[in-house]
């Protein structure tokens, strides 16, 4: 029973598929998964934004949406109408094709992301051989349309905003690959389903998440902080610095295409969240073996779930960075950090199973990271702010 | 299937029109670009020979052609960071007027 | 199968002649991006499923933002007042057209002996590693070396003459 709930989406599928003639049932199937795909995700969009903004109320006592629907939660309902409604306004002198272009390679590449993450047991829509190489190609496709959004505008704040927002994901997507990698060294696959395969074992109730290595917690913290600055959230949100530089890339942008940006940026954060949830957190893996009749999808979107918390309570937390402030930490601190990373994996892998492997590569991972620690707040770039009023010899 | 010969020719003119690109663009940058297109018409004649080769399992083609993708990222870089240079140094990108040596 | 390639190719080509004909440089960098996603179409027409994400990775992740930085940071997406075109663009057109003369006769008249295999070759990303790692680790070491090379070469030659003097 347990078995047939945790397959019951494949099974209504395969129900679906058998009205059809034989030779359609490949494609009946993939139709479905994609429909699927496309109103789950959306929906919790709609979700995430109401607990978005009451949990972000409860942080700064006030109390958030609380007029439409119960609690407020039929909130995302009245948006959207709202944004329907709205009237399009695109600047005159904007190049018209780009700037109606540029949200929707932003949405239909981050969709496309979505087709390789196994949402739950045999629950992929396409397993691909090399599905990790793919979702990382549709995430460098979608820098394209950022700059496109802030170009296309003929804002001089915009095509700031885009600037950074391209020169920050391009610079945090070097780290994130890295730490993909010291998963896939140890896995030996790029594909994400045996990705999960391989973390759905236990010892004793103990699962075999990668999270639970020294080079796989070291990896997912440079994964965390790499994808919360590739999704643009607080505080990593510099391309929308409201203070500086108004919305950033879509501020000529209104109504709807506005709510595809804003679409686009939740569904990153879904699609890194699910990543982040396979690699490291074991995927629709339960973490303790007797859990393992809660059916696997419900796992995966929980966890989802509980990075989502994170990088709200984040987004409540902390101050923004300063540019530099950023790029100095993504090349100088968190880059040789996952190169370092890489070869404690390698030295994980050829230790063998053992004591040894644990005690080598926590003590290289925490000597690394309080030596460059303290060797980066002695640098002045990275440090507590210094101000100086009078710089002779401006750059 | 698609014949060999189709991919070749698409290639080959996905080569002319890089070459064209890279002979008669003023800016540097789009010299640039005729200069990657060349060497993306070289990676699909690659591709399409280890694909209709004899011995595809010894990956020969296809190595050629992702080796040759790094190359081509290398090669993008420092030409950009030498057209930005030229830029800061002479105030332009065109071709035709940074033609002397002397600096 | 055929309409596949055809519809591909055309859009492939569409681009890359729009890379090379439009007049605004950032339409250019633009156009060249859907000269590189046909390319990668095409990879993976040819069941080359690692080359041809490698390739939107590099060229579209990488390449092509390089490309449109390099354009910003020089004030290139105005149109020169001169035209966008070379003064001795007839010649460069006429040399394209003969190299591609040239290459079209030599595919066609090779074309009968050329070897058309049709079942898809069992090579999966598994293959790929192990071959990067045994027969050619030293190419992947050499490839690895001028990347850093190239990487601190690009950082050098871009960098501010005051900044590099200190």
């Amino acid at each position: 029973m347990a078995a047939k709930i945790d397959q019951i989406f494949i099974i209504f599928a395969n129900w679906v598929a058998g009205f059809f003639p034989a030779a359609w049932h490949a494609a009946i199937t993939h139709v479905l998964g994609v429909i699927g795909i496309v109103s789950i995700f959306p929906a919790l969009f709609a979700i995430t934004t109401v607990l978005e903004r009451k949990g972000l109320g409860r942080m700064q006592n006030r109390l958030g949406p609380n007029r439409v629907g119960p609690a407020g939660f039929l909130q995302p309902v009245a948006d959207g109408i709202k944004s329907l409604t709205k009237e399009d306004v695109v600047p005159f002198t904007a190049n018209g094709i780009m700037h109606f272009l540029a949200p929707l390679v932003l949405v239909v590449t981050v969709f496309m992301g979505f087709a390789v993450l196994p949402v739950g047991r045999h629950m992929q829509l396409v397993d691909m051989d090399s599905g990790l190489l793919f979702f990382f190609a549709m995430g460098a496709a979608t820098e394209l349309s950022v700059f496109m959004a802030g170009w296309s505008s003929r804002n001089k704040y915009s095509i700031l905003g885009a600037m950074r927002a391209v020169a920050q994901m391009i610079s945090y997507e070097v780290p994130m690959l890295l730490s993909a990698v010291a998963v896939v060294m140890i896995v030996g696959s790029l594909s994400l389903p045996r990705i999960v395969a391989a973390q759905d074992t236990y010892s004793g109730i103990w699962p075999h998440w990668f999270i639970f290595t020294p080079w796989g917690f070291a990896a997912f913290l440079i994964y965390a902080i790499a994808a919360t600055s590739e999704s643009n959230r607080s505080p990593f949100d510099l391309p929308e610095g409201e203070s500086e530089i108004v919305a950033g890339y879509h501020t000529e942008y209104s109504g709807f295409k506005f709510a595809l940006f804003f679409l686009g940026e939740y569904l990153a954060m879904f699609a890194l969240s699910g990543l982040g949830t396979t690699l490291f957190l074991g995927g629709w893996a339960a973490p303790f073996s007797g859990l393992n009749f809660i059916p696997s999808w419900i796992w995966f979107f929980a966890k989802v779930m509980m990075s989502i918390s994170v990088f709200i309570w984040m987004r409540g937390t902390f101050p923004r960075l300063r540019q530099d402030q950023l790029m100095n930490f993504a090349w100088k601190f968190i880059l040789p950090l996952a190169l370092l990373d890489l070869i404690v994996t390698a030295i994980w892998r050829f230790l063998g199973p053992g004591w040894q492997q644990w005690v080598v590569c926590c003590a290289i991972l925490i000597v690394a990271y309080v030596v460059m620690g303290r060797l980066a707040f002695a640098v002045k770039h990275i440090g507590p702010r210094r101000y100086r009023y009078a710089e002779e010899g401006s750059r | 299937m698609t014949p060999l010969t189709a991919y070749l020719m698409v290639a080959a003119l996905l080569f002319a029109i890089g070459l064209a690109g890279a002979l008669i663009r003023r800016s540097a940058i789009l010299v640039l670009i005729g200069i990657e297109l060349m060497l993306n018409a070289a990676n699909l004649n690659l591709i399409a020979f280890w694909r209709y080769g004899p011995h595809p399992e010894a990956l020969t083609g296809m190595m050629f052609a992702i080796f040759s993708i790094a190359v081509a990222a290398a090669e993008a870089a420092v030409g950009l960071g030498l057209v930005i240079s030229i830029y800061r140094h002479a105030q332009t990108t065109d071709v035709d007027q940074i033609s002397r040596m002397k600096g | 199968m055929s309409a596949v390639f055809y519809v591909i190719s055309a859009f492939t080509i569409a681009g890359g002649l729009a890379a090379v004909l439009l007049r605004n440089t950032i339409h250019c960098a633009l156009a060249l991006t859907i000269a590189f996603a046909g390319l990668a179409l095409l990879f993976l027409s040819l069941d080359a499923q690692f080359a041809g994400f490698a390739q939107i990775l590099v060229y579209i992740g990488a390449v092509v933002i390089l490309v449109v930085f390099a354009i910003m940071l020089t004030r290139g997406a105005e149109t020169p007042k001169e035209g966008a075109h070379s003064r001795t663009w007839f010649i460069g057109l006429i040399v394209a057209a003969a190299v591609f003369a040239f290459l079209g006769w030599a595919v066609l008249a090779s074309a009968p002996g050329l070897p058309n295999q049709t079942a898809v070759p069992p090579v999966s990303v598994h293959d790929i590693g192990d071959a990067l790692m045994t027969r050619y680790v030293l190419p992947l070491e050499i490839v690895a070396v001028l990347l850093t090379a190239a990487t601190i070469g690009a950082v050098i030659v871009a960098m501010h003459e005051k900044a590099r003097s200190k």
